[in-house]
């Protein structure tokens, strides 16, 4: 840490309480030029919104992803930096603003979720790199009056190959910028000849997160910020009614209570400050039609659903007579739980309103949104509303959600200083926005020789994309998500028939979370296919093997991570080997898991070795992080988490309730990478769709009993 | 008034003694590497050394360091440089990384204490460290990693 720092600190730390340093006070992060991110870098030569090169030879590239622990910054900018041919110590890195440039397709708007940003850039950011070196090069060639032809790049220079003059990207920034883009496609290097793409590089977040200097919504710092903390209704759709604050007035350090429809926001001069004028407030809520919402109306629902009248979202052959002319029919009935997000960082948004413009510093993954919300509340135009995107401590999900900046905006309106709101793990989980809870009945037939004839299937739970996406609903009203890993599977079955019962949780609203439809159907199917396979007695890689049909890549990933798993050698007592094989987010995955069972009930997870083929890889050693964190993300959720409500009011209040798996809880994992030149698919809720299945035929292998409804426990039957 | 040693440095702060020491490091004094987290000394993001010794900031009230030896991720090593974050860096550890302050001031407290630690050593020490990212499986290589570094035995990590 600079010296200076702390003098200055000290300096204001002694001038008293409630004096807030300086944003310049907090200190710089180191100075590889890739480890910055930067804002508002202008430079003359931008050939497309993902490149700039400044006179000074800075090379800036604006990422349309944000990044909140998937490793996109680094995956992007070598997507970008392969073709413009820089190396990656050569670059800085800046978060996209809102703007239509940065739109995912596949989600409508600007968002990074959903595992798409790989897919989604794979071409479009490559070819943002070539258009920009084949730019540079046509403005030397025309300094050197030579053909473009006779001239090369690396590592950000353009050399004349018969002359060997050399100019760098800086020096043709002004020239550069005078021709016009390519109106057609550009060439891209033949992947052969990738030296980034496919090669593990160093995560460009890596030294500013291992050094604490990274900065983070939470972290935050204007001149005369202020800090406030919120109580919401904590029963959905409630409203506030009364809020006596004459105690929390006298609390040293706060400066303000304010107010809005549904909450109460304590301003202080840190969050010290803040939190203890909010626990000194008497709200009085009018909680509305929810106060007796518990977790057995949701799940009485769901249950009801599994009779009556439902949408048919899928059918291939005559299901229903397939199995009724089976030799054995297998039924079983799933539930899955709500769920948080729960991610290391609390909720937080900094806003300054100003009669003119509005600033936001805040990680988000939908900008766009944010900013349009925070337009809305402001009156100002679009343009007047500066959102400044951060690192997120945890996405999941979580944050393609804007309402904390809604509610920000709305506090922050009603002052003038920056104000920064933080909510505490409590109200963080309390006001979540929460993975739905599910039921599923699946009824399938075999034949005489054990063979999967029709398979029928009804999915009962909300429609997330109805809320966020309503014009993504499917028109016969089924939510195409749900249809991952459920229609679109790694097998062939002869005759398919599901249907959706579309059952909206009461109490909450429900949300993205890492994977939901993957994550859902993958339990859901995987269960079922090795209760099949029980029923056929035919093991349960065999089973599957033998159900792939045309999927070779299917094929390949299962019997790779059946061999590297040594599938069939002995166990000990008690312990037990599941699989589960997964076609989602485009990307194919086999899992086998080891787990012990003890009498107790005690589940530990030992062992889990996981085949990939995501087609081709960006970035190798990221690839194998994420799937060894969204692994053990999805043990934590199906060993220990279900939200709980009782009389409208989330029961978990922290990790010492809402249990989050620990180091010495997790197992050794091993994952394979499948060598592929097929398009890249999406990686980061892979690892979390695989775990509850292959978690839950390793305990079934372990004692005999299937496990049915998550999360797991070892005394299910 | 409280006054305490940080990262090398006497400061002095004027704030309500029951004030977490998280939130005088973070809010008052402006160094915001150590992180909130849960605010009940449950999951480690805001670990600090005080004495040498890995406390969780959220929970100690700031009368409770007068005169206290802190060290904040900030001052663990003047280049950033300590044998665990080499070791963090070197096996790519972080995810979103918004908890690996904590995680890399709990871990450097434990190799302090434990210069060759077990596996049930790492479990003891780090069990109270969450990573929502789950990162646990290179956390616990990258402290292995750095106890070899620190005796000065070459490790594949």
């Amino acid at each position: 840490m600079p010296v200076g720092t702390i003098a200055i600190s000290r300096r204001r730390a002694l001038l008293g309480a409630g004096g807030l340093l300086m944003a310049a006070m907090v200190p710089l992060e180191r100075s590889r030029a890739a480890t910055r991110i930067v804002e508002d870098q202008t430079g003359p030569f931008a050939p497309n919104a993902f490149v700039r090169v400044a006179p000074d030879g800075s090379i800036t590239l604006i990422l349309p992803n944000v990044e909140m622990g998937q490793g996109i910054y680094t995956g992007e900018a070598m997507l970008i930096a392969e073709e413009l041919d820089v190396g990656l110590d050569q670059i800085q890195i800046e978060a996209a603003p809102p703007d239509d440039a940065y739109i995912t397709k596949a989600l409508g708007t600007e968002a990074t979720g959903g595992s798409t940003s790989t897919i989604a850039t794979w071409t479009s950011l490559r070819e943002a790199g070539a258009v920009a070196r084949t730019l540079l090069v046509r403005a030397a060639a025309n300094r050197w009056m030579v053909d473009a032809a006779s001239c090369q790049t690396e590592a950000g220079m353009v050399r004349h190959g018969p002359s060997g003059r050399t100019l760098s990207y800086g020096e043709l920034a002004i020239e550069a910028a005078a021709l016009p883009v390519p109106a057609g496609p550009v060439a891209l290097r033949d992947p052969s000849t990738f030296r980034l793409i496919g090669h593990a590089q160093h995560r460009l977040d890596g030294p500013a997160k291992v050094a604490g200097t990274a900065t983070f919504g939470i972290d935050i710092r204007q001149p005369d910020m202020k800090v406030g903390t919120v109580a919401a209704c904590p029963v959905m759709g409630g409203v506030l009614l009364h809020v006596d604050d004459s105690a929390a007035r006298k609390i040293p350090g706060v400066r303000d209570v304010l107010t809005i429809g549904n909450a109460v926001c304590v301003v202080g001069d840190h969050f010290w400050a803040a939190r203890k004028g909010l626990e000194a407030l008497a709200i009085t809520w009018d909680e509305g039609v929810n106060s007796t919402v518990s977790t057995e109306t949701v799940y009485r629902g769901l249950h009801e659903a599994l009779q009556g009248p439902a949408i048919v979202a899928h059918t291939k052959g005559d299901a229903k007579g397939a199995i009724a002319g089976a030799a054995t029919r297998v039924e079983a009935v799933y539930q899955q739980p709500l769920l948080a997000h729960a991610p290391m960082e609390p909720i937080n948004c900094t806003v300054h309103v100003t009669p003119e413009r509005c600033d936001i510093w805040v990680g988000t993954q939908v900008p766009m949104r944010a900013r349009d919300a925070a337009a809305e509340i402001t009156g100002l135009p679009k343009d007047k509303v500066f959102l400044h995107n951060q690192y997120i401590g945890g996405g999941f999900g979580r944050r393609l959600e804007h309402e904390y900046v809604t509610q920000a905006v709305q506090f922050a309106r009603q002052v003038a200083y920056p104000l920064k709101i933080v909510w505490s793990r409590e109200e963080d989980l309390a006001l979540d926005r929460y993975r739905p809870a599910y039921v599923d009945h699946l009824v399938g037939g075999l034949d005489a020789h054990g063979k999967l004839v029709g398979l029928s299937h009804r999915i009962v739970g909300p429609a997330v994309v109805a809320r966020w996406a309503p014009e993504a609903l499917l028109p016969n009203g089924v939510d195409d998500d749900l249809l991952a890993a459920t229609v679109e599977t790694p097998y062939a079955i002869p005759a398919r028939f599901l249907d959706y019962a579309r059952r909206e949780a009461p109490g909450v609203v429900t949300a993205w979370w890492r994977g939901v439809g993957g994550t859902r159907g993958v339990f859901v199917i995987e269960s079922f296919i090795d209760e099949l396979a029980a029923s056929a007695k035919v093991d349960p890689v065999e089973f599957r093997r033998r159900m792939t049909g045309d999927h070779s890549r299917a094929r390949a990933v299962l019997d790779l991570a059946a061999e590297k798993a040594e599938w069939g050698s002995k166990l000990p007592e008690g312990v037990g080997r599941g699989v589960a094989l997964q076609y989602v987010f485009g990307s194919y995955l086999a899992t086998v898991m080891e787990v012990e069972v003890s009498q107790m009930g005690t589940v530990r997870v030992r062992r889990a070795v996981v085949a990939v083929d995501c087609g081709r890889v960006v970035n190798p050693d990221q690839v194998v992080s994420q799937i060894e964190g969204g692994l053990i993300f999805g043990l934590s959720a199906a060993l220990f988490n279900e939200v709980t409500l009782e009389k409208g009011r989330v029961q978990e209040k922290n990790f010492n309730t809402y249990r989050v798996l620990r180091m010495n809880e997790s197992p050794a994992i091993e994952v394979h990478l499948i060598d592929s030149t097929e398009d890249p698919g999406g990686i980061g809720e892979t690892g979390t769709a695989a775990a509850a299945a292959a978690a839950a035929n390793a305990m079934a292998a372990a004692t005999g009993r299937r496990y049915r409804r998550l999360p797991l426990t070892g005394a299910q039957a | 008034m409280t006054s305490f040693r940080l990262n090398g440095h006497d400061v002095s702060v004027d704030v309500p003694d029951d004030t977490p020491l998280l939130w005088v490091i973070r809010d008052e004094i402006g160094l915001t590497g150590t992180k909130f987290g849960c605010g009940i000394g449950m999951c480690g993001a805001c670990t600090v050394h005080v004495g040498g010794r890995a406390t969780r900031s959220c929970i100690t009230p700031v009368s409770a360091v007068q005169g206290a030896e802190i060290t904040t991720i900030e001052g663990l090593d003047p280049a950033g440089a300590h044998p665990v974050q080499e070791a963090w860096k070197d096996l790519q550890v972080p995810q979103c990384g918004y908890c690996q302050s904590g995680q890399i001031m709990q871990a450097a407290s434990l190799l302090h204490d434990y210069p060759q630690p077990t596996d049930e050593d790492i479990d003891a020490v780090m069990g109270g460290s969450l990573c929502r990212c789950m990162t646990y499986i290179r956390i616990r290589d990258a402290i292995k990693k750095a106890a070899a570094a620190t005796r000065g035995e070459p490790s594949n990590g």
